[in-house]
């Protein structure tokens, strides 16, 4: 008997059912965890997904989709297989896809976090027989501190910029981490002003029942001294084009997993790094792993080798498999730097011994 | 620490120099006397003995972080920094509060205990320290203190704080000063002379004339020209060697090379120097591998720069000579400000008494019009040397890199077309970034490593090229990875010589990507015979 979810070209799936989960390319009948782009792609005839993420997906990919919905916890069944929707914690509307058939459960993790954030269903943990598992920052390296005490790291940024007539731009992913952080900061500072972008997604949100705080979209007649004591939500690659002149004199900054490296946050070359991920870290997914309660793990989406190599080491039947979620670093977020040909710091050259 | 702390902070939060200095001028200007002292002695190399292996580092970080040693191993390739590796693998559990001499005192100290007390304290100061305290704590004892500021910017932040010019604090920061033995405002702030026999000058450093790769040597004579009067400019070979300040004082002799070391127990060659020259004489000259009155290859000097003491036969094999070129102090007095004209005539005096085989002249070569540099230049590279060096015969003595009076024009370099095989993940700014890159050359219908590379592609063909490894890898080793032979790199190199240690038996000089070649497929690319016949 075939396995109840394999990894075929398209991306996970349901031989079963006739179904993939996130497929990569288009297919017949797609199961979707979130709306983030490398997980929700166009090309499929029928989709199912949180109704949350059909509106986004409706917003970021078209109108004339064909989206079924199902609530969290709420049944679909196809030939015999019964999929539901769990929360994922990692923006509005992600979900863990419960995939059950005779009894066997597989669980697919899509993205998550196990952080509260405000803004989306708090992750769940399913029991099930096995894990497929998400791990971008699957290293003991990865570990976050509480949200909390990186809010007051950008409110202290903030309002130093703001009372030096700094304007304060931020890097975020324009679905999630954007109003992650407008929901996060002391907005008793100045305004929030966001790219165009980002008010997209949010208009969607607030359709959706997304709580978010005052913010206002930047427009050509944004006057220049609206900016002064301003946060300016941003996708990363806007920052240092003509866009943000208006801005001058700005601090730039970026919130992001990766921002715990050194390396990551000097090569961004912004003013700022803040560690702010939607991504569980080590502790977090290990935590998942073992809340499962799953025998077998399959590892995907990251440091895969790594993860699974230490997954096994403590007594799992742990596999890697690769994905075409991102890169194998997630490169949702690697999008999100800027490009640093503007770097001021000339390339290494190997140091002759001449002269 | 925590001003210091906040000091590396704001160095890390910004590429510009202007305000990597201005942070370093604050810093000076408020911080503690005796932890500025090391802040200054840090950023400038000099660092307290390493009082534990890194094997040790190893043991224990993952013993605290929990993992095991391959997941640590699997960790440090990402991040590319042992000291930051072990930053994240820590929690702060019992805060420790010390300013940096104290943690200094705490590192030093640790010389003098058994292992298990080693082992003890270095834990308790990783549970005892977070963020970037912890990482300069790791810094100090795993050595190596570099952290994208140069020795040249902490001398303008600290210049700024304390109105001293920048030359004179270059040059009271050179030489064997101690931070244990000296003090701030003695180093920094005082005029001093009693230990100054050893002191070197800051080098002058020329700047490059740079053409288009590839560009014919002859079509650069106009860019030349642009520098006028060729009558008043000399020229000279540009030496294939180290560069070394030779100093004679008080009975004294003191080798110094460019990389601000001391190297004169590896050069014993000059050690009858001392008594042929007169006391009060500091030398600046090319230090050489030459026999039979011509340089021996860079491939052969190299075994006297990587020795730190010398056997008969390696003396016997290599021996080196300085190659004069200025002359910086003559009879006790720095001359630096009198024009070259002026110096070259003491030099060649200076040069002529001493009447000693390991000193020789410079030559200065003939220029009657800019032709016949470009025609010395085409000659270099049959002459053995790198290229040719133009100094305006008015100029003083500079410090540092200065644009406008010493020129250097090198020869073309040597290129040849070669194919990505292999890459590694970088460090610093690279980090987690495949960017140390092998490349081939055709065999029999494979392909033969024959150099790595680090640098010469953009920041975006650097990401581009790392999308290429994650995507076509074929083979892991470790760190490494083996990829599918798909990307053609031109690669530009300085020198060429049958090598033994080298798999292609062939040893290239400065390796780097001089461009990404879209255009051409593998089956394009040169062969290893085309490479050895660039040999001469």
């Amino acid at each position: 008997m075939p396995s109840l979810l394999s990894f075929s070209p398209q991306g996970i799936y349901c031989e079963q059912a006739g179904v993939h989960i996130d497929p990569w390319k288009g297919v017949d009948r797609a199961v979707i965890t979130h709306a983030h782009s490398d997980h929700a792609r166009a090309g499929s005839k029928h989709y199912l997904a949180h109704p949350t993420t059909k509106h986004l997906m409706h917003a970021r990919i078209g109108a004339d989709l064909d989206i079924e919905t199902l609530w969290p916890g709420q049944v679909g069944t196809i030939n015999g297989v019964k999929f539901s929707l769990h929360p994922a914690g990692h923006i509005p509307g992600s979900m863990q896809v419960r995939v059950e058939y005779k009894g066997e459960v597989w669980v697919a993790s899509g993205d998550y976090k196990r952080q509260h954030d405000g803004i989306s269903e708090p992750f769940e943990p399913v029991k099930c027989h096995t894990f497929i598992t998400e791990c971008t920052f699957g290293l003991p390296i990865y570990s976050w501190q509480e949200p909390s005490v990186v809010f007051n790291e950008i409110n202290t940024w903030w309002r130093k910029n703001a009372a030096n007539g700094l304007c304060s731009v931020i890097s975020a992913y324009s679905l999630g981490k954007a109003q992650r952080v407008m929901k996060g900061v002391d907005r008793s500072i100045g305004p929030i002003l966001v790219h165009g972008a980002v008010a997209n997604m949010n208009g969607v949100l607030e359709n959706c029942g997304v709580k978010l705080p005052t913010w206002e979209p930047i427009t050509a007649d944004t006057p220049r001294e609206h900016f002064r004591n301003a946060l300016v939500i941003t996708p990363g690659s806007a920052i240092g084009t003509p866009w943000t002149n208006k801005m001058k004199p700005y601090s730039s900054a970026m919130a992001s997993g990766w921002m715990q490296l050194r390396g990551w946050r000097r090569r961004g070359n912004l003013d700022k790094g803040f560690v702010l991920s939607d991504h569980a870290d080590w502790p977090a997914l290990l935590q998942a792993v073992n809340e499962t309660g799953a025998e077998r793990i399959i590892a995907t989406h990251g440091y895969t080798d790594v993860f699974s190599q230490y997954l096994r080491s403590v007594g799992f039947d742990a596999t890697a498999e690769s994905t075409e979620f991102g890169s194998e670093d997630g490169s949702e977020q690697r999008a999100d730097i800027p490009d640093s040909t503007r770097s001021v710091d000339p390339p290494d050259r190997p140091m002759p011994t001449e002269e | 620490m925590k001003r210091e702390a906040l000091l590396f902070d704001e160095l890390d939060a910004t590429t510009s120099t202007n305000a990597k200095v201005d942070a370093l001028a604050r810093y000076f200007a408020e911080a503690d006397d005796v932890d500025k002292l090391w802040v200054i002695a840090l950023l400038s190399g000099r660092r307290p003995k390493r009082p534990v292996t890194s094997t040790q580092l190893r043991k224990w970080a993952t013993e605290l972080g929990g993992i095991p040693e391959w997941l640590f191993e699997a960790s440090y390739h990402v991040v590319g920094d042992f000291a930051e590796t072990v930053s994240h693998l820590s929690r702060l559990t019992e805060p420790m509060d010390k300013s940096l001499t104290q943690w200094v005192r705490y590192v030093e100290d640790l010389c003098a205990c058994d292992e298990e007390q080693k082992q003890k304290r270095v834990k308790a100061a990783w549970s005892g320290l977070e963020g970037m305290e912890l990482f300069v704590f790791n810094k100090i004892i795993t050595g190596g203190f570099r952290i994208g500021v140069s020795q040249k910017i902490m001398v303008k932040g600290l210049s700024k704080a304390t109105s001293v010019d920048e030359d004179v604090l270059a040059h009271r920061l050179m030489g064997d000063w101690d931070p244990h033995t000296t003090n701030y405002s003695q180093l920094i702030l005082e005029e001093n002379s009693a230990d100054n026999d050893s002191r070197p000058y800051p080098f002058y450093l020329a700047y490059p004339i740079e053409g288009p790769e590839g560009t014919a040597a002859g079509a650069l004579v106009n860019d030349v020209e642009a520098l006028g009067d060729p009558n008043e400019w000399q020229a000279e070979h540009k030496w294939d060697g180290i560069r070394g300040q030779l100093i004679v004082r008080n009975g004294g002799l003191y080798v110094w090379s460019r990389g601000e070391e001391l190297v004169t127990d590896k050069y014993p060659e000059f050690e009858p120097l001392r008594e042929a020259l007169p006391n009060g004489t500091v030398l600046d000259g090319e230090i050489l591998a030459w026999k039979d009155g011509a340089p021996l290859p860079f491939a052969e000097m190299q075994k006297r720069i990587g020795r730190k003491t010398v056997g008969k036969k390696l003396l016997a094999d290599v021996p080196v000579i300085l190659m004069a070129y200025d002359i910086l102090e003559h009879e006790g007095r720095d001359i630096r400000q009198q024009p070259m004209e002026a110096r070259r005539r003491s030099l060649e005096e200076v040069v002529s008494n001493a009447a000693h085989p390991v000193l020789t002249l410079s030559p200065v070569l003939s220029l009657a019009n800019w032709q016949e540099l470009v025609d010395h230049r085409e000659a270099a590279r049959v002459t053995s040397v790198e290229g040719i060096m133009l100094k305006r015969k008015s100029s003083t003595y500079e410090v540092g890199r200065k644009r406008g009076d010493w020129w250097k024009w090198k020869v073309d370099p040597l290129s040849i077309d070669a194919v990505l095989t292999f890459s590694m993940q970088g460090h610093g700014r690279r980090a987690d970034l495949y960017t140390d890159h092998t490349f081939g050359l055709w065999q029999n219908g494979e392909l033969v490593t024959f150099a790595k590379a680090y640098s010469g592609l953009t920041d975006e063909e650097m990401k581009q090229v790392d999308t290429f490894v994650k995507k076509n890898t074929v083979e892991r080793f470790g760190p490494v990875r083996k990829v599918a032979p798909q990307l053609v790199f031109e690669i530009a190199f300085e020198g060429i010589s049958f090598s033994t240690r080298h798999k292609s038996g062939v040893a290239v000089r400065f390796p780097r990507i001089a461009r990404w070649r879209h255009d051409k497929s593998i089956e394009d690319a040169n062969t290893l015979d085309d490479l050895k016949a660039m040999i001469r």
